[in-house]
């Protein structure tokens, strides 16, 4: 899942429960998610580098 | 008011010039007269804590001498189980609760001759830095009761600056004991991971919580730790080298990423502090962490899917009793990839052997506490130099990197901003070598009182 993808159904989903502050949350927490990704620390199933 | 210290109180005591019952009877006094404005305790336990006191004194009179805690009062954040009574968390969600055991952490305070004076107000549920989201109003600093005492632990550092207590202990998920150490000007010990037990502490991440103590000086932080692991026969710390305090002392300081937001008081107190270390001897050079840009993501992503699966429940069940702040975030958790929690499970391999590295040639790693003064309560953004920053993110930025390494870290007193208002340096170590981190610890405070 792309985290774009996910952060649009999170948001919908999230304001459908009735949290008013939910979609500045998530997008904190998707910027969060795009560094973790990004990081030199994770592997691929390629076994190349990930990025 | 004049600062007792534990040291000194148990001097006092043992010379028969004061007894517990009188220091408690002080203690009692001052939270009457201060904790309305204030807001330090949850629950004060004035019947139990004055038998204790009346125990204590008969069983020294006695000849029975338990060690450095005896007779001391302290106060315990309210996240800690006490039997017979109410384990809040501030959260209306734990409405009716009534602990029916103490934690071990108590069973063993009350074995070294503790007093337990009463349960100290907090960031609900422990999760937030500023210690205003409680079901039980907001936590003042008593440096200025406009602004946050820190938090989570922040009523536990307010209750031991208004003289409501001699020691307190506090717990740390992400800097929760260090932050209102720093921001009340009190010494503040986050444990190696794993070395104080957490059973009986409601949790909000098995993995990275810790339960430790926050103290008027370095010796007293060593008595309560010596107290929370049931060790009673403990002689106070002395310094490394007490003619050059720091001569055998390898200072890695951690500045890129650690000292890029920081505000001009408290980076200038930094500066300051390790100015002094150099002039007692101290070797101070600059260590880098390759995955510091990472440490707030992978906190982040740990925390959050922790909390959330501890929380779930209540959620769903319960939402109106969370306040709001609390609950939008830990809902956050809810939405946490599994994927991403594994990445972040990674991440936190990493950053340990970062950490463990840079400790291989230096005797303890040193930066700020906490990147700012005390925030004024209700503020979401705060300025620091030219940019704006996130309360919330801005207090953890500094501390949250141990919780995930387990590496024990104490938070030091290192001078006032012009305001008036507090500023911390931290020392970090090897894991598993507390003792010898206070030991460093010692003489920096020391050095930082001259």
């Amino acid at each position: 899942m792309t985290i774009e993808t996910w952060l649009q159904a999170a948001v919908a989903d999230a304001e459908r429960r009735g949290l008013t502050q939910a979609k500045r949350l998530l997008e904190g927490l998707a910027s969060a998610t795009r560094a973790l990704r990004a990081a030199d620390f994770n592997e691929s199933a390629s076994g190349h580098p990930h990025n | 008011m004049d600062i007792l210290t534990i040291e000194e109180f148990s001097r006092r005591l043992r010379r028969r010039e004061t007894s517990s019952s009188a220091v408690t009877e002080t203690c009692l006094h001052q939270i009457g007269v201060r904790d309305g404005r204030l807001n330090a305790f949850i629950s004060v336990m004035t019947d139990s804590a004055r038998q204790q006191a009346r125990l204590a004194d008969r069983e020294l009179s006695e000849g029975r001498d338990r060690g450095p805690l005896h007779g001391v009062p302290i106060s315990l954040k309210d996240i800690i189980d006490v039997k017979g009574v109410a384990t809040t968390a501030a959260s209306r969600v734990r409405e009716g609760h009534v602990a029916s055991s103490d934690a071990p952490v108590v069973e063993n305070l009350r074995r070294a001759g503790a007093v337990i004076i009463g349960k100290t107000n907090l960031h609900e549920f422990a999760f937030g830095t500023t210690s205003e989201d409680s079901a039980f109003g907001p936590v003042r600093n008593p440096y200025d009761e406009n602004r946050s005492p820190g938090g989570s632990s922040g009523g536990s550092a307010v209750s031991l600056v208004a003289g409501m207590a001699l020691g307190t202990i506090g717990t740390d998920t992400g800097g929760s004991i260090r932050i209102p150490a720093a921001a009340c000007g009190l010494v503040g010990l986050k444990p190696s991971g794993g070395e104080v037990a957490i059973d009986g502490v409601v949790p909000m991440s098995r993995t990275l919580d810790h339960v430790g103590p926050i103290a008027h000086s370095v010796n007293d932080a060593w008595f309560l730790l010596n107290g929370l692991l049931g060790i009673s026969s403990v002689r106070p710390l002395r310094p490394v080298e007490p003619s050059r305090p720091l001569s055998s002392v390898r200072f890695g300081v951690l500045r890129t990423y650690f000292c890029d937001v920081l505000e001009d008081d408290v980076r200038t107190r930094f500066e300051n502090a390790l100015e002094t270390f150099r002039a007692a001897g101290g070797s101070v050079d600059d260590v880098e962490l390759h995955n510091a840009d990472h440490i707030a993501a992978i906190y982040l992503h740990l925390v959050l899917g922790d909390a959330a699966a501890y929380h779930a429940h209540t959620l769903e069940t319960m939402p109106e009793r969370y306040t709001a702040p609390v609950r939008e975030r830990l809902e956050m958790g809810r939405y946490v990839l599994a994927e991403d929690y594994v990445r972040a499970l990674k991440g936190r391999a990493a950053l340990t052997r970062q950490v463990d590295a840079a400790l291989t040639d230096h005797t303890a790693l040193i930066l700020p506490t906490l990147p700012i003064v005390a925030p004024p309560i209700g503020a979401d953004i705060v300025p620091v130099g030219p940019t704006h920053q996130p309360v919330r993110n801005v207090m953890l930025r500094l501390t949250q990197l141990f919780n995930l390494t387990g590496h024990p870290a104490v938070s030091l007193p290192c001078g006032f901003s012009p305001g008036g208002l507090p500023c911390g340096i931290q020392l970090v170590g090897p894991r598993g070598e507390t003792e010898n981190l206070l030991r460093v610890a010692l003489s920096c405070e020391e050095l930082l009182k001259r």
